[in-house]
């Protein structure tokens, strides 16, 4: 049979979940050394036998046995999982304990135990969503790198140290501690939205690479909106955006391969089953009292969902929403993006006065959109010359050649406005 | 039509799930083609690393082989082909070339009546 795309990095977050359980978080490590094993198994197999009827079964058979050996090898020399320690201990309850631990009704708790671990308060946020990354999604050093556009020395360094904090931390997180989970909950939620955001916006210039970010975060707000405590507004809320948001990713490339803006984009091109299934989420996280930046967010995703053209979105709704975000969670980058919808209800002009107002401008400086905006303002305006200056900082600033080919068009319709004019 | 053995050796382990995976579809594409052209006697085994080396007339048993990585025969292919010429050819398509590996081509040998 054929194997499904990804099946090695989705069965490895599993995997290694599964295995922290029995080796204990202080040998993570080990857990991956025995996930790399299981794969260069299957690969030496596979490869001449052909990929067998059930292969999620058996990647974790293949781990569950070297788990076994492990386990018998070194039950004396190293101390494994505190809540299991005793079992572990003598043959005849290490094989049941093994078994039930390997059990594949417990594999969604277990990544979400691996989940709310790496999302620990003594990691800082990047450190955090890279984690997430490789233990849970199953992603390769080179790959994060290419995601975070740094390099591979840069990310193995903060990998091994963060991974070091985190076995230092002591046990797996309790997901049964209903105190405890809600707790963490959000610190889980910032990092998948981080996680959504750098395949979304990120700098990657490798689409392949920022779809498959996004397409992993919405696999794991999914296991996380599919536990009973996990599933509370807020997540459904972030299930919904990141299915909104996501359903746009075809169209963010136009034929040529070049950034599309929204105004430009092919709408045809939207997914529109995401879109459904984004509504969905959004409309199921619409109980209780609480409103998160995740609510108002997928509401905006969701008017400009409804827009079947660029000129029929509802800017007004999308200004007001705009308005409430900025009292949930202001920043200048939500100012930015406020300020350019009050361009489109309000005319250009206003929406540079809007951008002049903006708390923290110099915060925006090194972000090479915030330039483009004010040009394509000062452009509508038919001030060709300083519209040309933006767009001159915004393409030293660009992050990859596709932002730059971006930007270069946006120079040259500057050109063609100003001999128009004449 | 004539049977050869692929020996393969060596070949880089490890790498991120992805780049296995990848590699792997490599190996199902190859032993397609192989199965279309009609080259494919028999798709073969991997072998462990590890085993028994027996020597001598006193029958000693060692552990081993105990090879570099690099030298290390990791499973084997029967091939079916005009020439060997034309197997080698066919060899060259082998995913294993891709990671540092080597086929060796090895004409199985005749039983002329």
């Amino acid at each position: 049979m054929e194997p499904s795309d990804h099946l090695f990095r989705h069965e490895s977050g599993r995997m290694v979940a599964t295995l922290t359980r029995a080796f204990g978080l202080h040998n993570l490590a080990l857990a991956e050394d025995v996930v790399q094993d299981a794969f260069c198994r299957a690969l030496e197999v596979w490869k001449l036998r052909g990929v067998p009827e059930n292969p999620s079964a058996w990647l974790m058979k293949t781990a569950k046995n070297r788990a076994l050996d492990v386990l018998r090898r070194e039950r004396t020399a190293r101390t494994f999982a505190p809540d299991l320690g005793r079992l572990l201990q003598t043959e005849w309850t290490l094989s049941n304990a093994v078994e039930e631990i390997f059990d594949a009704t417990g594999i969604a708790d277990d990544q979400l135990r691996m989940m709310f671990s790496c999302c620990h308060p003594r990691l800082a946020e990047t450190a955090q969503v890279m984690l997430v990354l490789q233990l849970l999604g199953g992603f390769g050093v080179r790959e994060i790198a290419s995601a975070f556009v740094t390099t591979h020395a840069a990310v193995e360094k903060r990998l091994s140290r963060s991974k070091k904090a985190l076995a230092e931390s002591g046990v797996l997180f309790d997901i049964a501690d209903a105190a405890d989970f809600a707790i963490r909950l959000p610190a889980v939620q910032r990092a998948l939205y981080l996680l959504f955001s750098e395949g979304y916006h990120g700098a990657s210039a490798q689409a392949v690479v920022r779809a498959d970010l996004c397409l992993e975060s919405i696999r794991l707000v999914r296991l996380l909106a599919e536990h009973p405590l996990g599933a509370t507004p807020p997540t459904r809320a972030l299930c919904g955006l990141m299915y909104l948001d996501a359903a746009r990713l075809p169209a963010r490339l136009d034929a040529a391969g070049d950034l599309s803006a929204l105004f430009d984009q092919d709408r045809s091109r939207w997914d529109r089953q995401m879109i459904a299934e984004g509504r969905a989420w959004l409309e199921r996280s619409a109980s209780g009292c609480e409103l998160s930046r995740y609510h108002v967010e997928a509401a905006i995703a969701s008017v400009h969902a409804d827009a079947l053209r660029f000129e029929d979105t509802d800017w007004s709704a999308i200004v007001a929403l705009y308005d409430t975000l900025m009292t949930i969670a202001p920043s200048p980058i939500v100012a930015l993006n406020r300020a350019i919808a009050v361009a489109q209800l309000r005319g250009a002009g206003r929406g540079l006065e809007a951008i002049d107002a903006i708390a923290g401008l110099e915060r925006l400086a090194a972000y090479p959109f915030y330039h483009a905006a004010r040009g394509e303002l000062e452009l509508r305006c038919r001030n060709e010359a300083t519209a040309h200056g933006h767009f001159q900082a915004a393409l030293a600033l660009a992050r990859n050649a596709m932002e730059r080919r971006f930007l270069e068009k946006r120079i040259a319709a500057c050109a063609t406005s100003e001999r128009s004019a004449v | 039509m004539s049977e050869f053995l692929y020996l393969y050796r060596g070949g880089q382990r490890g790498g991120s799930p992805e780049e296995s995976q990848q590699i792997m579809q490599k190996w199902l594409a190859w032993m397609k083609d192989l199965t279309t052209s009609g080259n494919l006697k028999d798709p073969g085994q991997p072998l462990e690393a590890e085993g028994k080396v027996v020597t001598g007339k006193g029958r000693t048993v060692t552990d081993g082989p105990f090879a570099e990585a690099k030298d290390l025969v990791g499973g084997f292919t029967l091939i079916e082909a005009d020439s060997l010429a034309n197997a080698a050819q066919l060899a060259n398509g082998c995913p294993i070339l891709e990671v540092g590996g080597t086929v060796e081509v090895r004409p199985v040998m005749k039983m002329d009546m």
